[in-house]
């Protein structure tokens, strides 16, 4: 998983000056981002009201009713335990909206500000940060992550700390090249020459001015993080909650794709597969706007 | 551009380097005693600790650490805790299933990523611009074993066309091998087609806005000529690096493509070794990947010199 999203931060700077009308009704007027938005919307009340809304309780075992194909009674059908795949659906929205949205924001608090110290330090601690960060990168992240949660234990704190950990340094890769665009204009040295310190003129003049940058960073970074809790869940690492995990759900599911039981594997996949598609249309959006 | 291409190869030596003591020690921290995996929770301790010395995982770190990489440099790659027979081999087997597999996924995806990128940009900012960059950055990153269950669901259950398993029966010839091969490549081509589209298209959209496309059309070129001649040549040095960069990606999204389609494959490999805490294995597995990785970073950054007339003169760095 590397860059999908290269922004040539210059133009992030240049266009802020342009914006004529609040960022959020530029949003609204994208037809992209309403729907993602809406998407999205949907599957944080189910992860907030899931219980209420489920027609059946999801964790309630029929054994004379497995692996029954959708119906009247049961919409997504009945897994090999005589649940309710709808309900399981609709309730395993929680753990993913859990994990995913913290890991992302520690990935991203910890990313600005080492990416903020290295492009406005640089030299040698630029140098060597960068080796390390390439060192990381030439794994495939889903790698690094699984090998963490191998060796870490599975818990939700592993996960959010682990996700975090790994994206700081991607996100750390952008702010940098951002900050050193900033660095050449001119209220940079102007700061310095007025005596302000390193700490002050990082967190207090370039941050505000590279926010744009990290706000799409964050939004793209979210739709990784919900790939890989995703993905770590159906390896068979998914967090054990009381509540149903589609990850998981389909681990312990697909294998019975070749008798034929579908409906068990396919919803689940589904609603990962809507659930990021809506978080990036969002992202597309945000990008759209922010940069121009 | 020989001093360009040797300060290259110099950061490459020691990001590999750094990449082996993250991944030893990354191994070390696993938890679990490899002796009593092996042996099992009834074994004695004094057996225990028996197979521990003879494994070597009784000694300090340092000493570990340079037994093995020393051996990796001599090509000895130690012996799988799991299966007690050498490493080596095992990974070259898992290796070569592998290449099959992304192989085929890269013959469908780089002709079909980089029309898709030309197509988009040719049509900048108009809607089927738009629907491709959603539907790539969509396919980019959906998991795959998501896509993978779609298309299982979709050719295997419902149509009954292709096999769900990706391993052939043994001896099968070459086309029989393709055709189990076929649903595992969909999902690693949906992923990759998202950042190839991406780069041709802005690599096309650079080009077509030069001065050279300009002098061309306005010296009366047609549009095809100018486009197949002055454009799509200077267009692909991006995508030729990104397509190098994803083979790191690549190598991930076989863990879980392979784990669903059941292949014998290197991701299949490390996510087992990491299983059953066979260290000599999944250390070996995961800095093979590396190496590959910064191999194929490294042959995309000298054909992107060789390429570019500018850098092959060395007129910038």
């Amino acid at each position: 998983m590397t860059e999908i999203v290269a922004m040539p931060p210059g133009i992030v700077a240049s266009q802020a000056e342009r914006r004529d009308q609040p960022v959020w009704r530029m949003l609204l007027a994208r037809p992209t981002f309403v729907t993602g938005a809406v998407m999205l919307l949907f599957w944080i009340a189910c992860a907030i009201f899931g219980t209420a809304i489920a027609p059946h309780n999801p964790l309630a075992q029929q054994l004379l009713a497995t692996n029954h194909p959708p119906s009247a009674a049961h919409w997504f059908g009945t897994d090999q335990l005589g649940r309710d795949v709808f309900s399981r659906v609709i309730v395993g929205a929680r753990s993913i909206l859990i994990i995913a949205p913290l890991a992302t924001v520690l990935g991203t608090v910890l990313g600005t500000a080492l990416g903020l110290a290295l492009g406005y330090l640089g030299g040698i601690v630029d140098l060597l940060a960068s080796r390390l960060v390439e060192a990381v990168l030439a794994l495939p992240a889903i790698v690094v992550i699984f090998l963490f949660v191998v060796a870490l234990g599975v818990s939700t704190i592993t996960q959010i700390l682990v996700i975090g950990f790994i994206f700081t340094p991607l996100i750390a890769r952008t702010v940098r090249s951002a900050v050193q665009v900033e660095g050449q204009l001119d209220y940079v040295p102007a700061a310095r020459l007025l005596g302000e310190r390193p700490g002050r003129m990082m967190f207090v003049e370039i941050l505000p001015n590279v926010i744009p940058t990290v706000l799409v960073e964050f939004t793209v970074r979210l739709g990784y993080a919900i790939f890989a809790v995703a993905t770590l869940a159906f390896l068979g690492f998914g967090v054990q909650l009381s509540t149903p995990n589609w990850g998981t759900d389909i681990n312990a599911n697909y294998v019975l794709l070749g008798a034929g039981y579908w409906w068990e594997t396919l919803f689940p996949a589904l609603a990962i597969a809507s659930l990021i598609i809506a978080i990036n249309l969002v992202a597309d959006s945000t990008e759209q706007v922010l940069a121009g | 551009m020989a001093y360009y291409l040797l300060r290259r190869l110099g950061l490459a030596v020691v990001t590999l380097w750094l990449l082996s003591i993250i991944v030893f020690f990354a191994g070390q921290v696993l938890p679990g005693n490899p002796a009593r995996s092996i042996l099992g929770p009834l074994a004695a301790q004094s057996a225990v600790r028996a197979l521990d010395h003879q494994l070597g995982v009784d000694r300090p770190l340092a000493t570990q650490y340079w037994t093995w990489i020393t051996g990796m440099l001599h090509g000895n790659m130690g012996e799988s805790f799991q299966y007690q027979s050498p490493v080596g081999p095992l990974l070259r087997a898992a290796l070569t299933n592998s290449a099959k597999l992304a192989a085929l996924a890269l013959v469908v995806i780089i002709p079909l990523g980089i029309l898709g990128g030309v197509v988009a940009s040719l049509n900048a900012g108009r809607p089927l611009d738009r629907i491709i960059s959603l539907t790539g950055l969509s396919a980019a990153t959906v998991p795959e074993f998501v896509s993978g269950i779609v298309v299982i669901v979709i050719f295997s259950v419902g149509l009954r066309i292709l096999p769900a398993s990706a391993e052939a029966p043994a001896g099968s010839s070459f086309l029989t091998q393709l055709r189990y091969l076929i649903l595992p490549a969909v999902p690693l081509v949906f992923v990759l087609f998202g950042y190839i589209a991406r780069m041709a298209r802005a690599g096309t959209i650079e080009a077509l806005e030069s001065d050279y496309v300009r002098t061309a059309t306005l010296k009366g070129l047609k549009r095809r000529v100018v486009i197949w001649r002055h454009v799509l040549r200077n267009s692909m040095l991006p995508t030729i690096t990104v397509i190098a960069t994803q083979t790191g990606y690549l190598i991930g999204g076989l863990v879980v493509v392979e784990t669903l389609f059941n292949y014998q494959g290197i991701g299949n490999l490390i996510y087992h070794a990491a299983n059953s805490k066979d260290f000599p294995m999944l250390e070996a597995g995961v800095l093979t990947v590396g190496v590959i990785y910064m191999v194929a970073t490294l042959a995309a950054d000298v054909a992107t010199t060789l390429l570019n007339p500018r850098l092959r003169s060395g007129a910038i760095r």
